[in-house]
């Protein structure tokens, strides 16, 4: 479904994707792993077109999406970090985004109830909590439907009932046979969500490999273990 | 992008600097018109301060707006929407709704006191010089992600535009006041907007008269009506360079 051909991109001297190629497919979740600022954030926001890379191509269905916006009609993005106009309320933040989006006629507004934002709707942005950000964020990336979801950290900051409703909701979305990609540093929370392991460090690709495929390899029970393993062997 | 306009227009109107602009320019005009007996004095006091609060308010607020609305940007590029539509629906909305208060305010006193001709050139010289000043605002913001820094290039812009040039064209004029400069003075106002508009609002007032040589030959490049046709095409020049720049850094630019 989205195949990222040798994706570079690097901002001034620092290199943050080199020669990246992968490729997901319909109804895989994935959890994108790696230490801090090694491009998983930047990979998305490639996807995204909102960072532009340097060479390289992203395909998604066999087309190129370099240059072409009508293709983020089937990507639900939730960002790391929420950012939102100030002295917008709640409501006027998701009624704009409805207005944006009036294309779509079958709206997903599940997690709008479930996380209550209702009653919250006449809050400015401005004054919201980190954590109520990120379900505004959460709601309006499930809201229209996509085909794909990108989940940049979605359950850090979320108190644990909140993180657990996230969680239950992406894996009802996975069961539609929809393709999720999931930052995390969360190792129990990927195993619960994720079936493929795809780990960047340094911009580099790692290994992208099915948990099970992971575990047998490093011969480990826990999926932590396995992975720690790993990286020690291959340094 | 209409529907992008249309919330970008709520957002400004919500802040209503927007408002506190047209009430501002609604006092000066009907204090001038009060203060001078003959309308086209005031018209042309009117003309002077206008020239230097226009593009001032313009550049500021709309540097300011810009980059206030960043966060905004930034969920619609999520969105299937095209990056050059969020610009010139952000650049639309915000040069429209400045050239409307200025309309207002300005042409509801200059109605009241006599419209003629050169009234109607003083509103539409503000509307471009709003939109040209506008542009350079958003060159201005996409050139820094720093805010501090943009409303500083923005301001600097602003000070020599308004300032500085007329200084640098007199002392020019003045140093090489033995050789004929008709020509090159005529250059040197078509690189500056500002004086591009003070000078199609004074040739339709009947100070022209008193400019000598210089004036005669002004009013026959832009007192006819190719003249004004031609100093409104370069206004336009003026908007659209800055604009069709910034939209390229714009969608080239990594959020």
């Amino acid at each position: 479904m989205i195949e990222i051909k040798n994706l570079c991109k690097s901002y001034g001297k620092l290199k943050v994707l080199q020669d990246v190629s992968v490729k997901f497919e319909r109804g895989m979740v994935v959890s994108v792993i790696g230490p801090n600022g090694s491009g998983k954030t930047t990979m998305s926001k490639c996807i995204l077109g909102m960072a532009l890379p340097d060479s390289g191509d992203i395909l998604l269905n066999g087309k190129s999406v370099l240059k072409q916006h009508d293709y983020r009609s089937q990507i639900g993005y939730m960002p790391q970090i929420g950012r939102y106009p100030e002295n917008m309320k709640i409501r006027q933040v998701i009624s704009m985004m409805k207005d944006i989006r009036k294309e779509v006629k079958q709206l997903d507004e599940e997690l709008v109830g479930l996380y209550g934002l209702e009653q919250m709707y006449d809050k400015r942005m401005g004054t919201l909590s980190g954590g109520t950000k990120q379900k505004v964020s959460a709601a309006l990336a499930f809201m229209f439907n996509p085909g794909i979801l990108i989940l940049d950290e979605p359950t850090a900051g979320l108190d644990p009932i909140s993180a657990e409703i996230l969680k239950s909701k992406i894996l009802k979305e996975k069961k539609k046979g929809k393709l999720i990609l999931i930052t995390s540093h969360i190792m129990s929370e990927i195993e619960e969500v994720a079936d493929e392991v795809m780990c960047l460090v340094d911009g580099n690709l790692k290994f992208f490999e099915s948990i099970s495929a992971i575990k047998e390899h490093a011969n480990e029970e826990r999926l932590s273990k396995a992975i720690a393993k790993i990286m020690n062997e291959e340094d | 992008m209409k529907t992008i306009i249309k919330h970008v227009l709520y957002d400004i109107l919500r802040s209503r600097i927007v408002l506190a602009y047209t009430v501002f320019m609604l006092v000066l005009a009907f204090g001038l018109f009060n203060l001078e007996g003959d309308p086209a004095k005031s018209l042309l006091s009117l003309l002077n301060v206008v020239l230097l609060v226009v593009p001032l308010i313009s550049i500021v607020f709309a540097t300011t707006h810009f980059y206030n609305s960043y966060e905004f940007m930034e969920l619609l590029m999520a969105q299937p929407v095209n990056r050059k539509k969020i610009f010139l629906s952000e650049y639309l909305a915000v040069a429209l709704s400045l050239s409307a208060a200025y309309v207002v305010g300005i042409g509801v006193p200059v109605l009241l006191y006599g419209a003629n001709a050169t009234a109607l050139f003083l509103l539409a010289v503000g509307v471009g010089i709003t939109f040209v000043f506008v542009a350079l605002a958003f060159l201005a913001s996409v050139v820094t992600r720093d805010k501090a820094k943009g409303i500083g290039v923005a301001l600097l812009l602003w000070v020599y535009f308004a300032l500085i040039y007329d200084g640098i064209v007199i002392f020019i004029l003045y140093f090489f006041s033995e050789y004929p400069l008709e020509k090159a003075s005529l250059a040197m106002i078509a690189l500056n907007p500002i004086d591009l508009g003070r000078i199609v609002v004074m040739l339709n007032l009947d100070v022209s008269a008193l400019m000598g040589y210089t004036g005669a030959l002004y009013k026959s490049m832009f007192g006819s009506g190719t003249g004004v046709a031609i100093s409104f095409g370069i206004l336009l020049l003026w908007v659209l360079f800055p604009l069709l720049t910034s939209k390229r850094i714009f969608s080239k630019k990594d959020i």
